[in-house]
């Protein structure tokens, strides 16, 4: 989240979209409900069927699955049209005006630089015109042909209402309905709220249906102001958490990213991470990126990471593709080239897609160590359980090693919520039996495995040697040890760079945020984000103080939020060019003349004035915004509507390119991706309110209130398979089948799609075969093996099945 | 659930005396605010850890509402319901349960003294070691609430947590209800908070939106803020007018002193009818008649 | 009073013995079932075991009380149909109230008073059968609505209450009209008593046993 959940109540307009926050997030959902009675918001619904978020809404709009750029490139095409921009905000704080090069193109559903055979871009085009002076030209009056803003105009024309309707099914008039509405947050002192989560990203172009929603809120001036702002629900409590500490193969604490096999050493590793300022007078703040890796290099290996040794560069792993995301990890189990697997808080059995292909590839390992506190499927994957799990044991040689850990609520520790903030929490209940904590595991194992290293040697035994374990219990490093790593601390007196007679820091003494550290090795820090959590004065994580200020909910001085405990981002943003606030009556940060100020920490120099023309997107070489973004997405610097891998229509936009040109797909999952001809319908899978992932099945309670797999179908496709609500149904892709009981609901209408009825499956997922609920199948049975060109997620939002009915009681 | 606790007593069943009526109580109510319901259940999970009772896992029969009733276990349930209102597709969602009447048709229909009791704050309790199993408050209740276990015969419906009630809680739905549908203060205070929703759903559109407090039964501690309380029937089958049934009434109203006072009459009648007429003695002569009739049969 | 020989049987043991069954068992439904009728009398219960035993007992001893009524009807009914003389009685039944029952026909085995509460007695019984029926929950709840059951209540407190009064006036009768009782205690009466109300029975046996 750009903002946080609590200033959710400060919006005009919530628009729930790719998500489902009532079902899936009810207790953030509260704010949307805080929202529509103090500030009399209205509620925009749009997703593919009738959810319990819609049940609340004032305008719903039902559309198909995978279609939500064609929707909302129309909204674009809408605001661009009818001139519904925040127009101080789109030409000082976005990138509109800038100039693109001459060979930037995009023709027939690709965009210049496709290069077929590896399915992806030469990027080179998508970039700015510089100028003599290095910096990138600028039309501000934004009729320059090339500007920004021109092409942009250009590339949605295409947009129409009729081409939204006919790709989408979306109701003309309710759709311009809802554009009505979006638009008139274009007001300065009107926003809008995107409330979103794996709706959008589990595409195979996940990451562009929300780049184009954030294209809508830069051009009505909504990011960085309070009820704004691109937010991102998370999925579990912690996974922002898991994000920002870098659990992704390609990433290291931070964002900050692992080195490519190319750079071998710090020097070639810095030279793409200098990011100098693209726009006179800019500041960039990736330009400490170096004080931030070396400080993370000196938590890793502290006295072992020098500058002669280029702070132990050679000890971090090098990337030799982009990422060993799951899909290529769980592909490269599949062709037998892993052979041990360690599985932590998380059941990849029913997770990943196309459960045929895990249960394959996991039988190829010779072991398999799960830590979880529940007995997941993915732990009992080689046991027969009937038809929900037909696996004959005999055959399955991997050996399973099961490590019971705690929950959440048996430690203390902190978790990281979807608005960033570290709430830090005391263990609340003794765990049970064998139970201990993961880290107790992972301490454990690293140390067994350090004391093979000394015994034994090793190929590169120094990152495993000289790794830094200074904890007082080393079998157990305690949550709080932990947490002031991560914040850091000096390892020698840092003197003030302006002053070097006077100390910042004494050494020791722990960081009391990023702005303090150095590249000379005297920090260390182990999340430079996190750095400010646990200073001097205590854990600021644990605090518990709920005033609020300015009354819009910030209340920062309950736990810590990063960055800087800043608690909603680009928060310069929502005051105008002099720095007075857009909206008088919800004023967050504001320029007093000397100063920035403001009941939240700016997301400025504090000191730097208006009239210095710094742009408010201060972690942007540009300073500005990206409405056309320059290399960072691999599939296009605007989103463009593509259909999902399988997709009942060909694409109405361009028939020759249907689903996105570069998503992640491996060779033998494109072949098993099924026809519109021999399935028909298009499937959608999704969470409901009663269980949370796969977990609470295990809980009675969670089972009573929604006890059994079922499958939602329209009345209308109901009636033409004869099937009525309680029948047994078999839903089949091309890849599997579940077996479930039928809802028959008025909640999921058919579409017209291109001329075509398109029918809407809805499949929940909770079910499998261990736990309290009655046995299901699990909805990765049917899911297609692609994911997103960015970021790699699955599409398990849109595909094909084809439906069939079993009996009339269910089993 | 039990009478051990601090909560003064209105009224107690089958009992025909005052309560003891000194000291003064606040009338308390639930306000369901059904606009705001997003029917996650979590207030069926709370009153099920509350109140330490566990439903067995069912099966799914076609639709969301799980279990597919209120049972001895279930004392709240949410109700989902697939309409078209108005021309507008709507999927109204509905926590039923009791709704403490103030004029508790269960209570007027209980033959066990205490069993069932009304507190001085609106709360309608079932006394359960009182509860003796007959089923009458089920004839009693124009909302078909009360439940009767299989295990051990006796009634069950929702108490309005009113042990948490007594010490100064709110009951478990309303505390861990994530968007405050639920509310829960003096009745006054509710009525209140209703009228801000009602008027915030009338700018929306809803121009029926109202409250529904029954006065056919009193009113009630449990209210609903309808968005279309013209109609309550289309949520679930919301009574539109509840009323304590009218052979109820008449069985628990005046049949009661009437057949009390008609055996005592009869009673009476047949005494006094002795008193003035004295037994009907057989007499000497009739003997004698029939021992001449016996000795002379073709008379 | 009376010599021996002018002595007639009325009741045979099994009918003596039907009977005061009954009586005992309609003694028990009364009072468990006044005891849940009216809070006033819920102290009956106690003879029961509590509330819920009186609960539990009453629809059993119902059960009871039914088959042995039935035992009763089967002895009885063909001495209880209506006849022309019956209903003359009725019309006055003023003169045998104020203890003159020369005024009206002279009575078989059983005067139009009797068969009333007799045939009362058959139909309210039934009607509490069928409402207790549809109000035991414990064994039939799921076969009647709560309509039905609220029905079932009303009819059932109503059919108790009558059958309450017509058997107040069959005791009363039997205690009024003396020589009665042990008509149903040892099974035998006198000719006097025959002959003073059911003159026409007398002549009837008469006639039989010569």
């Amino acid at each position: 989240m750009t903002n946080l959940w609590a200033d959710i109540k400060n919006t005009d307009l919530v628009v729930i979209m790719g998500g489902n926050a009532a079902e899936a997030h009810p207790c953030g959902f509260k704010w949307v409900t805080e929202a529509k009675h103090h500030k009399k918001a209205k509620l925009i619904v749009v997703d593919p069927r009738f959810t319990r978020s819609a049940a609340m809404s004032d305008l719903f709009i039902q559309i198909r699955p995978g279609t939500d750029i064609a929707f909302l490139g129309g909204v674009i095409k809408y605001l661009l049209d009818n001139d519904k921009l925040q127009k101080e905000y789109v030409l000082n704080y976005t990138n509109a005006a800038y100039i693109l090069r001459a060979d930037y193109k995009f023709e027939d559903g690709l965009f210049s630089g496709y290069d077929e055979a590896k399915r992806d871009y030469n990027r080179a085009s998508w970039e700015y015109e510089f100028g003599d002076d290095g910096f990138v030209k600028a039309d501000t009056t934004l009729q320059d042909p090339r500007c920004v803003f021109q092409v942009m105009k250009a590339h949605f024309a295409r947009y129409t209402p009729e081409m939204v309707e006919r790709i989408t099914g979306a109701a003309k008039d309710k759709f311009l309905e809802a554009c009505k509405w979006i638009a008139e947050t274009s007001a300065p002192d009107k926003v809008m709220t995107s409330m979103y989560a794996l709706g959008w990203t589990q595409h195979s172009k996940g990451s562009q249906n929300i780049r184009t929603m954030a294209m809508i809120q830069l051009l009505l001036g909504n990011i960085g102001l309070a009820g704004g702002g691109m937010n991102a629900l998370r999925g579990h409590s912690n996974i922002q958490g898991l994000t920002d500490i870098g659990l992704m193969s390609n990433l290291i604490p931070g964002y900050l990213t692992l080195p490519t096999d190319a750079q071998a050493d710090f020097a070639a590793y810095m030279r793409p991470r200098g990011f100098k300022p693209l726009r006179p007078g800019q500041t960039s703040f990736w330009q400490n990126y170096d004080k931030f890796f070396v400080s993370f290099m000196k938590a890793m290996w502290g006295s072992a990471a020098t500058k002669e040794n280029d702070w132990a560069y050679d000890y971090l792993p090098k990337l030799d593709v982009g990422a060993y995301d799951v899909l290529r990890g769980w592909e490269m189990m599949h062709q037998g080239k892993i052979n041990g697997y360690f599985c932590q808080g998380f059941n990849p059995l029913m997770s990943f897609p196309n459960r045929g292909k895990l249960a394959t590839a996991m039988a190829k390992l010779k072991f398999l160590v799960v830590m979880d506190p529940l007995a997941t499927e993915t732990s009992e994957f080689w046991q027969n359980h009937g038809e929900h799990n037909a696996v004959d044991p005999a055959k399955i040689q991997t050996e399973v090693f099961r490590l019971p850990t705690t929950v959440f609520a048996e430690e203390d520790g902190s978790l990281t919520n979807s608005g960033r903030w570290l709430q830090w929490h005391w263990k609340g209940a003794e765990p049970p039996a064998e139970a201990i904590t993961d880290i107790e595991i992972m301490a454990k194992i690293f140390l067994k495995v350090r004391e093979l290293y000394q015994k034994e040697g090793g190929a590169y035994a120094d990152p495993i040697l000289k790794l830094t374990w200074d904890y007082e219990k080393p079998q157990h490093p305690s949550a709080e040890e932990l947490a002031r790593e991560l914040n850091g601390r000096a390892l020698a007196d840092v003197p003030d760079p302006r002053d070097a007679a006077r100390l910042v820091l004494r050494r020791g003494q722990q960081l009391n945020g990023f702005g303090e550290l150095r590249n000379d090795g005297t920090t260390m820090c182990g999340n430079w984000i996190y750095s400010g959590c646990w200073t001097e004065a205590g854990n600021q994580m644990a605090r518990r103080d709920n005033s609020d200020p300015g009354g819009l909910g910030l209340t920062p001085r309950w736990a810590w939020s990063w960055p800087a405990n800043r608690r909603i981002l680009y928060n310069r943003a929502s005051a105008d060019v002099k720095g007075a606030p857009f909206n008088p009556k919800q004023k967050q940060v504001w320029w007093n003349g000397e100063r920035w100020t403001g009941y939240d920490v700016p997301d400025y120099g504090p000191l730097v004035k208006p009239e210095a023309s710094v742009g408010p997107f201060i972690m942007n070489q540009e300073g500005t915004a990206r409405l056309f973004t320059r290399g960072m997405m691999r599939d296009g610097p605007f989103p463009e509507h593509y259909e999902p891998f399988e997709a009942p229509v060909a694409n109405p936009l361009h028939p020759k390119v249907g689903p996105n040109p570069v998503a992640r797909v491996f060779k033998g999952d494109m072949e098993v991706f099924g026809k519109a001809a021999d399935f028909p319908y298009v499937a959608t899978t999704y969470r409901l309110t009663e269980h949370f992932h796969f977990w609470s099945k295990h809980v009675r309670i969670n089972a009573i209130t929604q006890p059994q797999e079922f499958i939602e179908l329209g009345e209308e496709l109901a009636k033409e398979k004869g099937i009525s609500s309680g029948d047994l149904i078999e839903v089949r892709s091309n890849r599997g089948r579940v077996k479930a009981v039928a809802v028959v609901t008025k909640r999921i209408k058919v579409l017209k799609i291109d001329g075509k009825m398109v029918h809407t499956v809805g499949i929940p997922l909770h079910w499998g075969f261990t736990g309290e609920t009655k046995k299901g199948f699990g909805c990765n049975q049917l899911t297609p093996y692609v994911g997103d060109a960015n970021i790699e997620t699955p599409e398990y939002k849109a595909f094909l099945v084809d439906v069939k009915k079993l009996g009339t009681t269910a089993a | 659930m039990s009478s051990l606790q601090s909560l003064d007593i209105r009224r107690r069943s089958a009992t025909v005396t005052q309560s003891p009526s000194q000291r003064e109580a606040t009338e308390i109510a639930k306000l369901i605010d059904v606009s705001r319901c997003i029917g996650c259940k979590a207030c069926q999970a709370a009153c099920l850890e509350w109140n330490d009772l566990r439903e067995e896992v069912g099966v799914n029969v076609g639709v969301y509402d799980n279990p597919h009733d209120l049972t001895e276990n279930t004392w709240t349930l949410m109700r989902f319901t697939e309409i078209d209102v108005d021309g507008r597709f709507e999927w109204l969602i509905r926590k039923d349960g009791c709704m403490h009447c103030a004029d508790p048709g269960c209570l007027k229909a209980c033959p066990a003294p205490g069993a069932i009791v009304q507190y001085k704050n609106g709360i309608v309790d079932f006394i359960s070691e009182n509860c003796i199993g007959c089923g009458y408050c089920v004839k009693g209740c124009p909302f078909n609430i009360p439940r009767i276990s299989k295990k051990d015969a006796k009634a069950y419906k929702c108490s309005l947590c009113s042990d948490r009630v007594a010490v100064g809680q709110a009951p478990a739905c309303a505390k861990v209800c994530p968007t405050q549908a639920i509310s829960f203060g003096t009745k006054k205070d509710m009525a209140a908070w209703a009228d801000k929703r009602i008027a915030d759903l009338k700018e929306r559109g809803y121009k029926s939106a109202g409250l529904y407090d029954p006065p056919g039964v009193g009113g009630t501690h449990v209210m609903y803020v309808l968005k279309h309380a013209d109609r309550p029937q289309i949520y679930a089958g919301l009574p539109k007018d509840p009323k304590i049934s009218p052979l109820v009434e008449f069985w628990k109203g005046v049949t009661k002193p009437l057949a009390l006072a008609g055996v005592g009459l009869a009673a009476l009648i047949g005494f006094f009818h002795y008193v003035t007429h004295g037994p009907n003695e057989v007499q000497a002569e009739d003997e004698e008649a029939a021992a001449k009739a016996r000795r002379t049969p073709a008379e | 009073m009376a010599d021996k020989n002018n002595i007639l049987d009325r009741y045979t043991a099994g009918a003596r013995l039907n009977h005061w069954i009954n009586a005992i068992l309609m003694i028990c439904l009364v009072l468990s079932g006044m005891a849940l009728f009216h809070p006033s009398l819920f102290f009956l219960t106690d003879l029961f075991g509590g509330g819920t035993m009186a609960r539990i007992v009453h629809p059993w001893i119902g059960v009871l009380a039914m088959l042995s009524f039935l035992g009763l009807f089967i002895r009885f009914w063909r001495f209880n149909l209506w006849t022309r003389d019956d209903s003359a009685w009725m019309r006055n039944v003023k003169h045998v109230v104020s203890g003159d029952e020369a005024k009206v026909p002279e009575a078989g085995k059983y005067n139009a008073g009797q068969k009333l509460v007799f045939w009362l007695m058959s139909i309210l019984t039934i009607l509490l059968l069928t409402s207790g029926l549809a109000m035991w929950d414990s064994q039939f709840g799921e076969y009647t609505t709560i309509d039905q059951k609220r029905l079932a209540v009303v009819v059932h407190a109503g059919a108790a209450v009558a059958l309450l009064i017509v058997v107040i006036t069959h005791i009363y009768a039997a205690i009024w009209i003396r020589g009665t009782i042990r008509g149903m205690t040892r099974g035998s009466v006198t000719g006097g008593w025959a002959w003073r109300h059911h003159r026409k029975w007398l002549r009837e046996e008469v006639g039989k046993t010569k």
